[in-house]
């Protein structure tokens, strides 16, 4: 009788430990609309100046395009949201799917080490090619 | 006794024997789809623009392998993803208003979504084989 009272949605394991609202959802679930709002143009800004400019550039080519302060903003800001939504959008693939706790652990760990050290080297290779050249 | 939530089916094992696909179901799977392969393409995109700032001998090697046939179906399927997942995603955007959630019109702008998607592609790649050949 018990278990179909009002807390049958939760497992009976999740209610021994406690477990329930991290209360951090509604952040994620805030952050994932805010980035996705921010991605609208400045993706579709991306992908034009990629088919019209940089679509076999020189590594020259490339650094006279991002010698633009507008350029350098824009593809900065690009950089950045666009990893921050898929560092949300991947975390969410790895908790619904991977079920054993220490390898959703490891593999969100993982994720986020990738995720750092691309977006790290790409910001620096932006500040690079803008401040420094090739 | 058995409990019943031994034997609940975990997604995404409900998919098939237990669940038809709907538009709406395969329209929601491409979303994650598309939204993981747009991930691993930053991969691609970081190693572009740190290889142009730091390493420009393998900046023609990254060249070589998009501008590759292997590389160009890669490219070609990451801009329908990207085109997709845009879209749905703006179609997604549109439900968190709260607007759009009767059947009859999430099945046209599901549709509507697909349509998009497909003739972006072809207009975009049109452009790029019509600027730099096939």
């Amino acid at each position: 009788m018990s278990q179909y009272s009002k807390s049958h949605l939760r497992s009976q394991l999740g209610r021994v430990r406690g477990l329930g609202s991290a209360k951090s959802g509604t952040h994620h679930w805030w952050m994932e609309r805010i980035t996705s709002l921010a991605l609208i143009p400045l993706s579709i800004w991306f992908l034009v100046a990629l088919v019209t400019k940089l679509l076999g550039a020189t590594p020259a080519e490339l650094q006279a395009w991002v010698s633009s302060p507008i350029t350098a903003l824009l593809l900065t800001a690009f950089t950045a949201i666009m990893f921050l939504h898929a560092k949300l959008g991947v975390q969410v693939i790895i908790e619904d799917y991977i079920h054993c706790e220490g390898k959703k652990i490891a593999l969100l760990l993982f994720k986020d080490v990738v995720i750092y050290a691309l977006l790290a080297g790409t910001l620096a290779a932006i500040a690079k090619l803008h401040f420094i050249g090739i | 006794m058995t409990r019943p939530q031994d034997h609940r089916p975990l997604s995404p094992f409900m998919l098939g024997p237990y669940y038809r696909l709907q538009i709406s179901s395969v329209l929601s799977l491409l979303h994650r789809v598309t939204g993981f392969a747009l991930s691993i393409g930053l991969i691609l995109f970081a190693l572009w623009l740190i290889s142009a700032a730091y390493y420009p001998d393998c900046y023609a090697d990254i060249q070589a392998l998009a501008a590759s046939i292997v590389g160009k179906l890669f490219l070609f399927g990451w801009t329908w993803a990207f085109f997709y997942h845009l879209g749905n995603g703006i179609r997604h955007l549109n439900w968190d208003l709260g607007k759009g959630f009767t059947i009859p019109e999430m099945t046209r702008s599901g549709w509507v979504v697909v349509v998009f998607s497909l003739s972006m592609t072809v207009l975009t790649w049109a452009i790029i084989i019509r600027k730099v050949g096939l």
